[in-house]
């Protein structure tokens, strides 16, 4: 820490990592000789003046990560280095913060500040003073006293960022420190750590945050690594542009958000370059601003039977003559066709409705590839459905009441017709398993497979 | 602390402590003179048979000796319970077989530890009276050991993960990880444990004081061998006082010791925010006030540690970070331990055959008379088990339900459950010769009085424990009684009764060898059992048979423990639990 360097930010050479590691892999041995890949060969730095956020969902060995650059658990191949000195015998400076704060409950908050001093063989003189002070810069002076469970949430992760604070690591390991805390707590100690940050009062030259949160990861990472899972591996490693502080409702934000969110929703699919923000894309996409589409009241099923004739077809035929050949009124059979133009599945110009690439492969797919495709689509197309999926995503317990999106459409429908948005909403994310709808509770939660994908990590990591 | 309200409060409450302070140095020195004193007599000529006086101006002093055996046995438990613990937790490599060990140990009685033990002992230290006092001090310990070594293992593995990172990570040395983690995680089960193992060690005192072992015969100065000469000479009077002095000794136990220690191992309760129902003890209100308790303490422990501290930091050791995933025993094994492994197994090993050849000794018709006994004894532990539950599962949720009532009551069977069983054996002895009933129904009550007790505190407690909100429900929609019963209460109850259950069940095994013989002066009563041919084999020093039914015991309780109680355990643990 004494060499408080203060060298270019983004531009550190590879060579400088503070912790470099090199194909380190994680696998457990199963005694019949076959083995459980947990997370593939990876190479990773961490270098000086940068805040790393490392996303994925659960399953990707995020946490298990965290621990093995960290030095709490050794890769079952590769190698760790700490300052290119193999991280298992040299006295390493690092500190996390844990989600469940990991505070020792029968201490004080200044007995729980001073103990990693403690360990160090700090006089108690100078631990008393050291804690004292970094209590004070958390903002907790007078609570040094109190017992952590006296204390609410936020005020003992405050405790748990004094006592990783207070060793002056060079790198602070944080490992989903927010997502036990509510929103807005949660959001306040963002910016304070941010604030630390940016005023240089914390000797850290580094800070790796895994999160499971996307738009927490682009509030405060310098870059953002996003894992996949089965093995864990990295999909994409990407340099954030945005200039501190960040306005979550900009369009850089919300642009780099959603490229982030397909990234994790497409697990199949390679990433495409991140957006470059310098050049703002043609198609903006300010949710605010956007209004809700009017959703047709289609069902998924007929969906598909209208492309699978219209594929039959040739791919291209008048939708009168369609509704001729289905015995439909035009008005029964319009809904269907808007609703798989809303999706890109097919195009209509002049009365011609044309099978797009999207809509024949979904024609041809089986049931649950076609749901993968309808999710796809879903997704990109549709906000309702996005910003149902993405509430989910952010909520710590995973679930949401109808009413906060009813109200949100009431603004722009009828009463009546925001009823059958939402049923129809509902109906289409079912079908494509974004969620699930508690019908006794009125709320949408999040399908079990699904949760484990995004949930926080439990101890399983 | 520069806290206005703090310094004021001492000021005014100074003469107060200032009192305490002398009278906890006064103690100091009585404690000094009954070091002294004991230590005089331990170190004299061995005298196997104490003669009893039947004098109630002779109890104190007997009291005093069976507490410092008690005490003495209770800080080796401790030590051991911690060592054992430790050294199970931490080596997987001998984990399982260390907590198989463990198991089967605690499913044998007290009294077939008697013969070995005390042979062993005298041979050890002969000349000395301390090397009988020593054996009668291990059988207490045998008594005492197992649950806390069972709890601090279990303690130490449920200590959450990321707890054990931070120490990690903060590059704890395993002095401080002992003091600061370990050990406050463990605290409080060691507490209950210490509670239910001290009652456990009444139990086995009040039995090992006094007793023949083939031709020899042994008594020692204490409660016990006062209670059993005064029963049998028919001294009432001496009886009644000497019982009075063990319920005392067993009240001021839990008021002098268990409450403040419940009382202050609260702090160590791992729970995200403050409970509201807290246990208060006006003693450590007391001993908090004290300026020699409160302060002295820690100050002289800061002196001790601060170096230790100093000095483990410069080691090379906790310079670095451990990883978690690969524990020092994971190590290619050294020659020493091998070493060690290879001795202890012969050691073992040529221990089994011998014992197997003195097998052999044991008759067809003896073969066949154990076998009953077991049977019998199997029957009549789990009678007084069903018998106690079905008295204290009524009585306990009534009671749970009032907890004006429950508040009264509980820590009540808390002291009745501490009060030796075997100190009431003489008594119902004597009742039970007058009434001329035999001992085969007498003993199930024997048993009882050891064990309902346990049920019954933990009924109670999982009758408070069941939300008033599911108590509402089932009056708000008119449960009909049994459907309460079947669908709110004995759900509700059932991880607490089982627990209790499993303890009743390990002290009623426990009591049977004192339960199903009893030897008077005049005449030995008995009746067909295990726990009968125990004390028999031991009073005629026939040690095949002792061994044999040892055996047998232990593989009931450790089959029962594999096929019914675990499975019940885990079925509380899972289907059964009220989360808050």
């Amino acid at each position: 820490m004494q060499e408080m360097a203060v060298q270019g930010p983004a531009e550190a050479v590879e060579t400088d990592a503070i912790i470099r590691a090199e194909k380190i892999e994680k696998y457990y041995s199963q005694p019949s000789e076959n083995r459980i890949q947990v997370i593939a060969p990876t190479d990773l730095s961490i270098v000086p003046g940068e805040i790393v956020a490392l996303l994925g969902p659960s399953g990707s060995g995020k946490s298990t990560m965290l621990r093995m650059l960290t030095g709490l658990s050794r890769p079952s191949a590769g190698k760790v280095y700490w300052h290119e000195k193999p991280i298992d015998n040299t006295e390493i400076n690092v500190s996390i913060v844990f989600q469940s704060f990991a505070l020792f409950p029968w201490m004080t908050v200044l007995e729980n500040v001073e103990a990693p001093l403690k360990a160090r063989g700090i006089t108690p003189d100078e631990r008393h003073e050291r804690s004292m002070k970094m209590l004070d810069t958390v903002g907790l002076d007078g609570f040094e006293a109190a017992y952590p469970k006296e204390l609410s949430g936020g005020m003992r992760q405050r405790v748990g960022f004094a006592r990783a604070l207070v060793v002056e690591p060079e790198v602070l390991f944080m490992d989903e420190p927010f997502s036990a805390l509510d929103v807005l707590t949660a959001e306040n100690l963002r910016s304070e750590l941010l604030e630390l940050w940016g005023k240089k009062t914390m000797p850290t030259r580094s800070v790796f945050i895994v999160t499971h949160n996307i738009e927490e990861a682009v509030l405060l990472a310098d870059r953002i690594i996003v894992l996949g899972r089965n093995p864990g591996h990295i999909r994409t490693d990407f340099r954030v542009q945005i200039p501190q502080p960040r306005d979550r409702k900009a369009e850089p934000f919300t642009q780099l958000v959603d490229y982030i969110y397909k990234v994790l929703t497409r697990p199949d699919v390679a990433p495409t370059e991140a957006p470059d923000h310098q050049h703002p894309s043609p198609r903006p996409r300010d949710q605010r601003q956007m209004r809700y589409q009017m959703l047709p009241h289609a069902r998924p099923g007929g969906i598909a039977g209208l492309l699978e004739l219209l594929l039959d077809k040739g791919g291209r035929d008048d939708i009168y003559r369609l509704a001729d050949d289905l015995a439909f009124e035009i008005d029964d059979l319009l809904p269907t066709v808007d609703a798989a133009q809303l999706l890109a599945f097919l195009k209509v110009d002049e009365g011609d409705a044309s099978i797009t690439e999207a809509g024949s492969e979904y024609a041809n797919s089986e049931i649950l590839r076609q749901k993968e495709l309808f999710r796809d689509a879903a997704l990109e197309h549709v906000l309702l459905l996005r910003q149902i999926r993405r509430a989910l995503e952010s909520k710590s317990d995973h679930t949401v009441p109808e009413e906060f999106f009813l109200d949100m459409l009431d603004e722009q429908f009828s009463d009546d017709e925001s009823r059958l948005q939402m049923e129809t909403a509902i109906n289409w994310g079912r079908y494509a398993e974004l969620f699930d709808f508690d019908a006794a509770r009125r709320r949408f939660v999040m399908p079990d497979a699904l949760e484990e994908e995004i949930a926080p990590s439990g101890e399983a990591e | 602390m520069n806290l206005p309200v703090l310094a004021r409060a001492r000021v005014t409450v100074r003469t107060w402590p200032f009192v305490i302070d002398v009278g906890v140095a006064v103690c100091a020195l009585a404690v000094f003179f009954a070091f002294v004193s004991t230590g005089e007599y331990w170190i004299g000529k061995p005298v196997p048979v104490v003669p009893i006086s039947h004098s109630i101006g002779a109890l104190p002093a007997y009291a005093f000796y069976s507490l410092v055996r008690i005490f003495i046995a209770y800080l080796m438990s401790l030590t051991f319970a911690v060592a054992y613990g430790y050294t199970a937790a931490y080596n997987p490599r001998i984990e399982a077989w260390m907590i198989a060990v463990l198991d089967i140990l605690q499913s044998i009685p007290v009294l077939s530890f008697l013969p070995p033990v005390v042979l062993a002992m005298v041979a050890l230290i002969p000349g000395h009276q301390i090397g009988v006092e020593m054996g009668v001090v291990l059988l207490i310990f045998t008594g005492q050991v197992w649950n806390l070594a069972f709890s601090f293992y279990s303690s130490l593995k449920a200590i959450p993960r990321e707890m054990i990172e931070a120490s990690r990570i903060y590059r704890y040395s395993a002095w401080q990880r002992f003091w600061q983690l370990e050990m406050p995680y463990a605290t409080i089960g060691l507490v209950w444990n210490s509670i239910v193992s001290v009652a456990g060690g009444w139990f086995a005192l009040m039995a090992c004081e006094m007793f023949t072992m083939g031709t020899r015969n042994f008594q020692l100065p204490g409660l016990g061998s006062y209670l059993q000469t005064a029963a049998n000479s028919g001294d009432v009077r001496a009886l009644i006082a000497g019982f009075t002095l063990v319920i005392l000794i067993v009240v001021a136990t839990d008021q002098l010791v268990w409450r403040p220690l419940i009382a202050w191992s609260d702090k160590f309760k791992f729970e995200q925010v403050e409970s509201s129902d807290r246990v208060t003890s006006p003693i450590l209100t007391l001993l908090h006030r004290s300026r020699l308790f409160s302060e002295l303490p820690g100050e002289l422990w800061a002196r001790v540690e601060e170096p230790i501290y100093r000095r483990l930091a410069r080691a090379k050791e906790n310079r670095v970070v451990h990883a978690l995933d690969d524990g020092g025993s994971r190590n290619a094994a050294s020659p020493a331990l091998w070493t060690v492994a290879v001795v202890l197994l012969t050691v073992v090993g040529w221990g089994a055959l011998q014992a197997m050849l003195m097998l052999r000794t044991v008759t067809w018709p003896e073969f066949r008379l154990l076998l009953e006994g077991a049977g019998a004894t199997f029957l009549r532990v789990n009678a007084s088990l069903l018998i106690s539950a079905l008295w204290t599962i009524p009585v306990g949720v009534t009671i749970g339900f009032n907890p004006k009532l429950a508040r009264f009551i509980q820590p009540l069977a808390q002291i009745l459950a501490s009060v030796p069983a075997t100190a009431f054996f003489p008594i119902l002895l004597i009742g039970l010769v007058k009434i001329g009933g035999g001992l085969g129904i007498g003993s199930i009550a024997l048993m009882l009085l050891g064990t309902q007790w346990y049920i019954l505190f933990n009924v109670i407690a999982g009758a408070m424990s069941i939300p008033s909100d599911l108590r509402e429900v089932a009056s708000l929609y008119h449960f009909p009684r049994l459907q309460r019963w079947t669908q709110v209460i004995l759900p509700g109850i059932f991880p607490y009764l089982i627990t209790g259950m499993v303890t009743a069940s390990g002290g009623a095994w426990n009591a049977s060898v004192f339960a199903e013989y009893s030897r008077m002066p005049d005449r030995t009563l008995e009746t067909v059992g295990l726990g009968a041919q125990i004390s028999a084999a031991t009073d005629a020093g026939r040690f095949p048979i002792l061994l044999l039914a040892t055996i047998f015991i232990s593989l009931m309780v450790v089959t029962m423990n594999r096929l019914v109680w675990r499975r019940l355990y885990r079925l509380a643990e899972t289907r059964y639990k009220l989360e808050g």
